[in-house]
């Protein structure tokens, strides 16, 4: 019972509490740059949530087994962003060839998702919180969840907003920049959560 | 010499990462709650940034072609180490401040674009010059938008009080909102320039609006679509289509709802 009240509020603060888009500020770029549509602001967070989550297994068992017993962990840096980079071209090779379906649906955001900060931020939140294994994996999920929330929503307001008219220098990004400070301030209403 | 301070000053000024370029956005809105913790985060770049434009361009005739951007990947994220190591023993506290963003300085566009666009094909003083600069731009950027967030967000510039006594420090500037906030009225004064530079019939195409066009394109042509493209020409395909994936997607939506 414990352990499922703690893998709850560890739910809840990375999805809602400390999203990582709207608190933490990681993975802007795709934030900003796939969230014109819905569809395909949910396509990118599903792909956010495979990899994210399966990014969390990967390291959270090298750091766990390999980095630790050997006293490596200084090296958690570079091992982790390779990681994450081999596992992305994997996954991708993988989808291609045995799920072609998800591939469809999952390959053109695939290859967007390494350099996107949220993925190492993660792996690195866990190294550093000192989660389980467990733990990692829900919070990865979590936090991905959290993306995805962020980003669907601002989908959903750039629709609603595309054809509004606002002064000539707001046009584009910053008008969008303003859209994603409102959704902070009102996700800033979840501080007293937990 | 003289061509390594134009390089300098291209990058202070002319191609200022963050105010024309609109590179490295995450630790731009991250760490700039006030001016201090902005000036740490932009001059421990400037360090990785000049060491990796250092290291890269000494082995640039080393590195084959097509496992580069993995080997810039490797040294950007030994040099990274070897910054937060040096930081933790000599200056805990601005590690304390900076917390996870130093590691994360490894996916900093800015540095994985310089090495590939600059370093990995230039002479080592011209490369070490132009990080050099990049780096003083971004430190500077960063600290000119910590100011602001400190000025309105507790009345404060490093540390000093500056304002009048009857001043209320609107406290949101220096909360995660305030970020997206100065973030939206820098790029919309950007847009004023470019606007009137238009009516002048000046086209700087080297200034873009903001960063949707320069990041998605940081990532794919310093990072993905040479990562992925130099394996095979289905790769290749698909690296184009990432280049376009917005565009391309957002036409294939419409034809899917009609």
């Amino acid at each position: 019972m414990d352990t499922i009240s703690k893998l709850l509020i560890i739910t809840l603060s990375s999805a809602l509490v400390s999203n990582v888009i709207l608190s933490q500020f990681l993975g802007i770029c795709p934030f900003l740059g796939v969230s014109k549509k819905i569809k395909t602001a949910l396509g990118m967070g599903e792909a956010v949530i495979f990899v994210i989550t399966l990014a969390s297994i990967v390291t959270s068992i090298i750091y766990k087994y390999i980095l630790e017993p050997f006293e490596l962990t200084y090296l958690k840096t570079i091992v982790f962003i390779l990681i994450i980079a081999a596992l992305v071209q994997f996954v991708e090779m993988f989808l291609k060839r045995f799920v072609t379906s998800l591939y469809k649906s999952l390959g053109v955001y695939l290859p967007l998702i390494t350099t996107n900060c949220a993925v190492l931020g993660v792996a690195l939140t866990n190294v550093q919180k000192d989660y389980s294994m467990l733990s990692s994996v829900v919070n990865g999920f979590a936090t991905a969840l959290g993306f995805t929330i962020a980003i669907v929503i601002l989908a959903g307001i750039r629709e609603k907003t595309e054809y509004n008219e606002v002064p000539k220098a707001f046009k584009g990004m910053p008008i969008v920049l303003i859209t994603a400070g409102l959704m902070a301030i009102a996700f800033y209403g979840f501080q007293g959560l937990l | 010499m003289n061509k390594a301070g134009t390089q300098f000053l291209n990058g202070f000024l002319k191609e200022n990462p963050i105010f024309v370029l609109m590179l490295g956005m995450c630790p731009t809105l991250a760490v700039t709650t006030s001016a201090m913790n902005g000036l740490g985060m932009g001059l421990t770049t400037t360090v990785v940034l000049v060491m990796s434009n250092f290291l890269i361009s000494i082995f640039r005739n080393m590195i084959p072609n097509k496992v580069r951007i993995p080997a810039f990947i490797v040294i950007i994220a030994s040099l990274v180490t070897i910054v937060e190591l040096l930081l933790k023993a000599y200056l805990p506290s601005l590690n304390d401040a900076l917390g996870i963003y130093i590691p994360l300085i490894v996916v900093n566009c800015i540095i994985l674009g310089r090495a590939e666009s600059f370093a990995s094909k230039n002479k080592v003083i011209l490369s070490i010059f132009d990080g050099f600069g990049m780096g003083i731009g971004f430190a500077f950027a960063l600290t000119c938008i910590g100011a602001v967030r400190e000025i309105l967000g507790a009345g404060e510039v490093f540390g000093f009080g500056i304002m009048p006594e009857g001043f209320i420090p609107i406290s949101i500037f220096i909360l995660a909102p305030g970020a997206f906030f100065v973030l939206a009225g820098l790029t919309a004064l950007q847009n004023v320039f470019k606007i009137r530079g238009e009516k002048k019939g000046i086209v700087n195409t080297k200034i873009q609006s903001g960063c949707n066009s320069d990041c998605m394109s940081c990532g794919d042509s310093s990072c993905h679509s040479k990562f992925y493209g130099t394996e095979d020409d289905d790769k290749n395909i698909k690296s184009e289509i990432v280049e376009n994936d917005l565009l391309i997607l957002d036409i294939n939506d419409d034809t899917e709802v009609e």
